[in-house]
């Protein structure tokens, strides 16, 4: 006779599943320095490799004399574009289809470019040898403004010359990448031009940078015995990094292992490929020791992966009433001296086309000119999902443009506008079939959580309080409502150099109840050995602290596209559900076998298979695991494990309703922020507190973006802002109070119905901060002013609006 | 960001560190807390061959009140400056200048004779000094001397001090009145956008004495004796704060950079300077 306690409420709160606020089980080795991360690799006989980077923007490389460098003591190697040439692995192709010079080849198109490697005993002679490669420059005119680039002569890619097509189609300037279109232009054009109201404007999305804590960096070990070449690195996709190095070394692909350990932050910023990890490889090949790459901070920032840089011109149309008819967008985007964004293949401006936001718009268009620069390449999706970042902040300024420019309040054009709940699926003027929302119910939620009336009286009083001297700070209510898109993709339409972009789990139940799941994501701080085991706790009835999760090892792990996007929860998410689901059916057969009954005479009850209509009559998951280890049962295999792979039929549409308020000091430029609510719906909740953790540091990092970090460039490609104390980083100081709230919409088509929300919060946090900005001037006239609002830009905008007296 | 290599010394008394600085020349620097040196040799800006470092020296540590003589080594932390009691009581100003250097984890290592010395215009303490009217204690091979800390300051990075001559501390009067520091800046970690010291002395409602200090506001610390004057003998209404400010904004010379333009920069040096002016005359 079987027990019957515990409780079926103890069973589910013992599983720590879905939904419970489980502890984070990564932090334990996080918060005592025991992380092991790229830098933490130390090999016998392994040598250093740094990098002989281009001081100038543009430049002819006339000559590169090795000879006092390779002469220093612990010199092993120093390696150019002539040594990589005879391999034809001086250039490397980029996930943008565009090639990218890996070490420089003729000439220089950025600063900080690398233009030869050094191979040293150890990291200070490395840095010694670095000082004594002479090189010989000519310089070149410098392009760095995209607009200026298509009109100039000067040609930045000669080795493109008389290539009138790229990868995207047709190049109509020899400084431009591509024009990608998505939408009708006539019918769009022809709304615009009949429309009660157009507002339009140019809303320029800075350059700026991930800036993870860990740079990137890498070791290969070439094992010249086996032949097999391990690669320890900090990649975002470390199944598809084994692929491209096999194809670019003709090593075969079972003779790659590629590992991630632990990721110190990586926001997109670790999902290209750079010329260290391709130079760490020849450099093991060529002298068979082990060789560490690990870029500074400077040379994180200078050269590996910039994010955003869109010039975004924009027209919008709407009636007398407010209703929002046609949303024209035409982007001029900085790509660089090569194309090495980070989208789906087919998709050069990434998902920049949900720029339609959260409202119901009949018809759109937007195109994309893609342009090289003398900047460094990358265009990231820095916490984002393929811009985006850029969509929404697009997207979130034109509705503000367009109140201004219609005389009505923010909050109620939004509402007015907003695709209503019974519309889902909706189906976009873009192409896009939004899965599922309630924006209204979350709108007003939030409007109500800030006592949004209240406030509009109070910046009302405020501003009589200002003209008549009696305060000099403004107050701004700082309005987003966004929609991302999160989730790459459906194999039929998104890709990564040709590989779909599904993603994987693979479990194996131990005999005494426990398990082992391995995925093709990799956690870069978001959490995933938490959980990622809460989901197949729930699905497997085995408690989530019996479920070790193992991710980045590509011997070990099953293949996936990696982490980005947003995409673990939504795919390998549902990989795991899947699996789980797999295992429970196997288990209800054993179960069935053991209780002698038929299969559908079973009821699954949280941790259990349970003989309908006698409760006393069950086995655990626990139970069955030892049976399937112990037992012969006719017709079916020992063992239990499973392993799925999840295309997933679309993509998932999280959204949230963030509110900004904030306190602008009109003499000096400072701001201090009173309030932040931020609504986030991804869908079924997994663990509520990493969700509010993600929050937390997706709104930090947007407070950043929006309020002074930037990549900046002087007039000859220098890059300004090269260390963090240019580069903006919060600390606990200036970063705010932060009220999270929620609703909860399910994905109807992801298996647990959750969507992600690791970069909604920079998605719509950096409008609501910039938002915030704007609306404590528009009562004195401001349309538009370009971020980042650091201290001197909105000391500028108050000054132009001539509030300094 | 890895410095070029450098031999290591570490003496325990000045005259032995003062001797090696002489027999290496401009080949050695000393070092204190190392936040401003280490960056720079990082960053190769600074080939520095010998580095002697002065955290075994004694005599250079301590914080010694005399009546109203204030004596600060110059191997004391700015983390010190902020934890002594009796400087917060006679000299509050340096514990709330200090607190707005840097963060916590800076303040541990840099030390006061690190920040005045280096002559870099971003350091706060050059510009407090100015305020103060301090001294500057030298020590080299010859022996030792003072030099007024608003005689020290030559350009970005020159300064009075020879280079065989070690700091060794910096004295000055504890000022009677109120006083206040009062710094803008981008973030945690930078250095000024601008910032001002001022010191106000009250008697019978009236300015009896004041003084005026900004910081990275041109390539040396800068004192402004006629915003001083401009205050002295008024009621500090705005009449009055207004032309100190004035006066004090003739004194600086501010370049732009990534803060801003000159322009934002000579507004906000205004609002600060003002600003500073009320809280010291608030508190006077
Ligand atoms: C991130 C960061 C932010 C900072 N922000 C600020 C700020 O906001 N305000 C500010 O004032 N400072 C700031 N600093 C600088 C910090 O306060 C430094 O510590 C200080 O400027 C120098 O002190 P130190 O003891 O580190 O000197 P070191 O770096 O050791 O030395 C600096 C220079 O002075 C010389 N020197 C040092 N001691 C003596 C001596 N006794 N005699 C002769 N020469 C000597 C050295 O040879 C060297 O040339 C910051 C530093 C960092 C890293």
């Amino acid at each position: 006779m079987n027990d019957l306690s515990p409780s079926r409420e103890e069973r589910i709160a013992n599983l720590k599943g879905l939904g419970c606020s489980r502890k984070r089980v990564e932090d334990v080795r996080f918060t005592q320095g025991k992380g092991n991360y790229v830098d933490d690799i130390k090999l016998p006989g392994m040598l250093q490799g740094d990098f002989v980077r281009s001081p100038y923007a543009h430049a002819r490389v006339i000559s590169v004399n090795k000879e006092a460098a390779l002469a220093l003591p612990g010199v092993i190697a120093v390696l150019t574009a002539e040594d990589l040439a005879p391999l034809n692995l001086h250039w490397m192709p980029t996930l943008a289809g565009d090639k990218q010079m890996v070490l420089a080849d003729g000439k220089v198109l950025f600063q900080g470019q690398e233009v030869a490697f050094v191979v040293a005993e150890d990291r200070y002679i490395a840095a010694d040898a670095v000082e004594l490669v002479e090189v010989e420059y000519e310089e070149l005119p410098v392009l760095t403004d995209p607009f200026a680039a298509l009109e100039s002569d000067v040609v930045l890619r000669e080795d493109l010359e008389g290539q009138s097509a790229g990868a995207h189609g047709p190049r109509r300037h020899h400084n431009h990448i591509f024009l990608w279109e998505e939408g009708d232009k006539a019918a769009t054009e022809q709304v615009l031009d009949s429309a009660d109201v157009v507002a339009e404007e140019m809303i320029y999305y800075h350059r700026t940078h991930p800036c993870p804590l860990e740079t990137c960096g890498a070791v290969a070990s070439m094992d010249k015995v086996n032949g097999k070449l391990t690669l320890w690195g900090t990649f975002q996709a470390p199944h598809v990094v084994r692929t491209v190095a096999s194809l670019l070394s003709g090593i075969e692909e079972h003779n790659i292992r590629v590992v991630s350990p632990d990721i110190g932050g990586g926001f997109g910023n670790k999902v290209g490929v750079y010329p260290g990890y391709v130079c760490s490889i020849v450099a093991s090949i060529v002298t068979g020791r082990p060789v560490k790459w690990v870029e500074d901070r400077m040379e994180n920032l200078m050269a590996t992966a910039f994010a955003r840089d869109y010039w975004m011109k924009g027209r919008i149309a709407a009636t007398k009433e407010g209703k929002i008819t046609g949303l024209w967008c035409h982007v001029t985007a900085d790509h660089g001296a090569f194309d090495a964004c980070a989208d789906p293949t087919k998709f050069p401006a990434g998902f920049f086309h949900i720029c339609t936001g959260s409202y119901d718009i009949p018809v759109a268009y937007v195109g994309v000119d893609g342009v090289y620069t003398n900047k460094a390449p990358g265009g990231v999706a820095y916490r984002c999902s393929f811009r985006v970042t850029e969509a929404a902040y697009f997207i979130e300024r034109m509705v503000e443009v367009l109140a201004i420019e219609l005389g009505m309040d923010a909050a109620e054009l939004r509402r007015i506008n907003f695709i209503r709940a019974d519309q889902f699926p909706y189906h976009s003027a873009l192409g896009w079939e939004y899965d599922s929302g309630d924006y209204h119910t979350a709108w007003d939620k939030a409007l109500a959580a800030v006592d949004y009336a209240g406030l509009r009286r109070e910046q009302a009083g405020r501003v009589e309080a200002f003209k008549r001297g009696e305060t000099r700070k403004l107050l701004g209510i700082g309005l987003t409502h966004f929609t991302e898109i999160v989730g790459a993709g459906p194999v039929k339409n998104c890709d990564i150099l040709g590989m779909g972009m599904f993603d994987s789990c693979e479990i194996r139940i131990h005999p005494t109840g426990s398990a082992i799941a391995r995925l093709g994501t990799i956690s870069q701080g978001q959490g995933h050995a938490t959980t990622f085991a809460q989901i197949l706790a729930s699905e497997i009835g085995l408690p989530a602290d019996s479920i070790t999760i193992e991710e980045g090892d590509t011997d070990t792990a099953p293949y996936g596209l990696g982490t980005y996007g947003s995409r673990s929860t939504p795919v390998a998410g549902a990989a795991a559900a899947m699996v789980g689901r797999k295992i429970r059916a196997k288990a209800q057969m054993i179960a069935a076998w053991l209780l002698e009954v038929h299969e559908g005479d079973l009821d699954w009850d949280v941790d259990r298979f349970v003989v309908k209509g006698a409760p006393e009559r069950f086995k655990t998951m626990k139970d069955i695991a030892y049976a399937a280890y112990n037992q012969a049962i006719p017709g079916l295999e020992p063992g239990l494990e499973a392993v799925s792979y999840y295309d997933p039929p679309n993509m998932t549409y999280p959204f949230g309703a963030y509110i900004c308020v904030m306190e602008i000091d009109v003499d000096t430029g400072e701001h201090e922020i009173r309030q932040f609510y931020a609504l986030d719906d991804c869908g079924t909740r997994i663990n509520p507190m990493v969700i509010e953790g993600q929050v937390h540091g997706g709104l930090t990092e947007a407070l950043a973006i929006a309020m002074g970090q930037e990549i900046a460039y002087d007039d000859i490609g220098n890059c300004k802002t090269a260390t963090l104390m240019d580069f903006f980083i919060p600390t606990a100081w200036e970063t705010p109070n932060y009220t999270t709230d929620f609703t909860e919409t399910p994905s109807p088509h992801h298996p647990i119905g959750a969507k992600g929300v690791g970069e909604s919060p920079n998605v719509g946090g950096v409008p609501a901060f910039s938002n915030a900005v704007h609306d404590a001037f528009r009562a004195f006239g401001l349309r538009h002013a370009h971020m980042p609002h650091d201290h001197w830009r909105i000391w500028k905008i108050a000054n132009q609006l001539g509030l300094h007296g | 960001m890895i410095p070029a290599a450098f031999e290591y010394h570490r003496p325990v008394d000045v005259t032995s560190a003062a001797s090696l600085l002489r027999r290496l020349g401009d080949e050695a620097r000393v070092l204190a807390g190392g936040h401003s040196l280490i960056p720079m040799m990082k960053l190769r800006m600074a080939a520095i061959e010998h580095l002697i470092d002065l955290q075994d020296i004694d005599a250079l540590k301590g914080i010694s009140i005399d009546g109203d003589t204030v004596t600060i080594g110059a191997m004391v932390t700015q983390a010190e400056l902020i934890a002594h009691e009796g400087l917060a009581k006679v000299a509050p100003i340096l514990r709330e200048a200090a607190l707005q250097i840097a963060d916590p984890q800076v303040r541990y290592m840099g030390t006061l004779g690190g920040n005045v010395a280096n002559g870099d215009p971003g350091n706060d303490m050059p510009g407090l000094m100015q305020a103060l009217g301090a001294a500057f204690l030298l020590t080299g091979p010859d022996g030792a001397r003072e030099v007024a800390a608003r005689d020290f300051y030559e350009a970005a990075y020159m300064t009075a001090r020879e280079e065989d001559e070690i700091l060794t501390a910096v004295r000055f009067t504890a000022p009677p009145g109120g006083y206040a520091y009062e710094k803008q800046k981008r973030k945690i970690g930078d250095y000024a956008t601008a910032a001002a010291a001022v010191l106000i002395g009250k008697e019978g409602g009236r300015v009896a004495h004041a003084s005026v200090a900004m910081t990275n506001l041109s390539d040396t610390p800068v004192w402004s004796p006629a915003a001083a004057k401009a205050l002295t003998g008024t009621d500090c209404g705005p009449e009055a704060i207004r032309a100190a400010t004035e006066a004090a904004l003739a004194d600086i010379d501010p370049t732009e950079d990534n803060r801003g333009p000159v322009a934002f920069k000579r507004h906000v040096a205004g609002i600060i300077i003002t600003r500073a002016i009320q809280r010291a005359w608030s508190r006077a």
